[in-house]
């Protein structure tokens, strides 16, 4: 898929605890300039917190998080900047400005980046807006719109500017299953459409139709590491293979995870 | 009795480790404030919103209190058969002590509270986040205009405190309380001076600015949900209320070496 095989992102054996909570034990993951790749796994794996560490929202305890080849850690206030114009993030909650009206929500960044020109950013906003299939919501303050409605204004927000490393934290989380489909194919549009810009996405998704569908490659954590890896056509073959056909824990984990067994070497609830 | 001991001494380390981050959102607001304007509309709205719609909260704090400084200190005077002297001691008091604490305490409660809750519940909803995400300073966006807005402002509040009470005061002392305003005014200006103004004006800018930093720190650094943007907005109260009634003892005391007509 990609033109490129540098990494635009590396993590290298990072920990981060809060506290005496251990979320990640030393994972090392590396996402290819122009792939998009997806992070599954249970509820409180630390994908969230992956994602902040690359954005540089988080640091962590020990090992190294690079973009391009630079320690995020270490980048100074203004090369954290040039780096953040480059991404962009939709949160897990949406995050929309609430003092804002979502038409305003969708154009801060464009206007964060400089751009004066008002026509070309209320084109912007209507196009971006259209494509999350909310026209003409422009004018709404955000406490008007429902979860699902929220998440899509949000989704918008984040691919306004044309970045080339997008993140996505649970995109279809609280959304109906068309609609998640929908805005799966959105991921794929917005990548095409940004085919010259050799984008790369991260999605993080509990939604195994949307990981598959979006993904080159598929990330399974869990307490902390990495436990899976390969490409969506690994998971699926998992996913249909017998439980005794099985090679190591890991795959029975993962066999599990795509399955939504309840009954497996993953507990349904982690400390 | 150890623990109690140990408790303090941990509340004490909190409270100035508190003070330092403060501080160091002071600088980093003022290193703000050089490098580039705020944003026009949000500092507008903050202007409006501290400003405009503190006034009601303001003529009411100031009128009531000069007038109970007036009726009660005029019949304490009369005892001594000094009558005219509520004239003074209602202006000095409301000028360089009542008028900026309470001013500045009415402005905790109203402004510093909505700054703690509302940029608490940016921070718990990821907004304070996904601002720094797109490239935009927290401190530049948030901060500042609300600071700038607080500290340009508490002073003409404070004025307009300060005036409406004098003139409550007054007015209650001439013809409720039937002393003659010739009097009246002849001692006051006897005892107020413009350092006295400029010492009220100087209070109410530091308490304003102070109030602001406090509220937007506890704000932004809001954790946990509901019930923490609830602790972040009592917190931030409670907090800027103390340390305007400490800042006002040690700024008394400082202005007071400073005063050209040496004191009172
Ligand atoms: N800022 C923080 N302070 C304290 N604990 C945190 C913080 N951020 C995350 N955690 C904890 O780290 C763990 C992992 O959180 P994270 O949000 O990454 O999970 P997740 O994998 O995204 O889960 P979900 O699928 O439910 O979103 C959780 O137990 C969470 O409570
Ligand atoms: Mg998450």
């Amino acid at each position: 898929m990609s033109q490129q095989t540098a990494n635009i992102i590396e993590m290298k054996d990072v920990y981060k605890s809060f506290g005496t909570l251990h979320v990640l034990r030393g994972i090392s993951l590396e996402v290819k300039k122009g792939e998009t790749l997806v992070i599954i796994g249970q509820s409180g794996t630390g994908k969230s917190v992956t994602l902040r560490l690359m954005i540089g929202l988080l640091v962590q305890d020990s090992g190294d998080v690079f973009f391009e080849g630079n320690s995020v850690k270490d980048m100074d206030e203004f090369a954290l900047v040039s780096m953040r114009k480059r991404m962009s993030m939709l949160f897990q909650g949406g995050a929309l400005f609430d003092s804002l009206t979502v038409g305003e929500n969708v154009a801060f960044g464009l206007r964060a980046q400089g751009e004066k020109d008002e026509a070309k950013i209320r084109s912007i906003v209507t196009e971006r807006l259209g494509q999350v299939g909310l026209p003409g919501t422009e004018d709404k303050m955000p406490s008007e719109l429902s979860g699902g409605m929220k998440k899509r204004a949000a989704l918008a927000r984040s691919i306004a500017e044309m970045p080339e490393l997008i993140l996505y934290d649970e995109p279809t989380t609280g959304l109906d299953p068309i609609m998640s489909d929908a805005i799966a194919d959105l991921i794929l549009e917005t990548r095409a459409a940004l085919k010259d810009m050799n984008v790369t996405s991260i999605v993080v998704t509990h939604d195994m139709h949307v990981a598959t569908k979006t993904a080159d490659r598929i990330v399974m954590l869990h307490g902390g590491n990495v436990v899976g890896e390969g490409p969506p056509e690994y998971f699926e073959e998992i996913r249909e293979r017998d439980k005794n056909n099985l090679k190591s824990k890991q795959e029975e984990m993962i066999r599990q995870f795509v399955r939504g067994e309840a009954v497996g070497p993953i507990m349904p609830q982690t400390s | 009795m150890l623990d109690k001991i140990q408790e303090l001494g941990g509340g004490i380390t909190d409270g100035l480790r508190g003070v330092g981050r403060v501080f160091f959102l002071f600088t980093d607001t003022v290193k703000w404030l050089f490098r580039s304007l705020p944003i026009f509309r949000v500092l507008l709205w903050q202007l409006y919103f501290i400003g405009v719609q503190s006034i009601p909260v303001i003529i009411t704090t100031g009128a009531f209190t000069g007038l109970v400084l007036a009726y009660e200190s005029y019949f304490q005077f009369q005892k001594l058969g000094v009558t005219s002297w509520v004239g003074p001691l209602v202006a000095v008091s409301l000028v360089s002590q009542l008028g900026p604490v309470l001013s500045g305490l009415m402005l905790a409660g109203r402004v510093g509270g909505a700054m703690a809750a509302e940029l608490g519940t940016m921070a718990v909803t990821e907004q304070i986040d996904a601002l720094e995400t797109m490239g935009t300073d927290p401190v530049y966006y948030l901060v500042l205009p609300r600071v700038l807005a607080s500290t340009l402002l508490a002073p003409l509040l404070n004025a307009f405190a300060t005036f409406v009470g004098i003139a409550a005061g007054f007015t209650l002392t001439i013809y409720g309380l039937g002393v003659d305003p010739h009097f009246l005014f002849k001692e006051t200006f006897k005892f107020l001076d413009w350092y006295d103004f400029l010492v009220g004006i100087v209070k109410a800018g530091v308490f304003g600015c102070v109030m602001s930093l406090i509220c937007c720190y506890k704000g932004i650094n809001t954790r946990g949900g509901a019930e923490g943007v609830g602790k972040a907005t009592t917190e931030a109260n409670v907090a800027s209320c103390i340390t305007i009634l400490m800042l006002n003892l040690f700024l008394t005391m400082v202005l007071m070496l400073l005063d050209p007509f040496g004191g009172k």
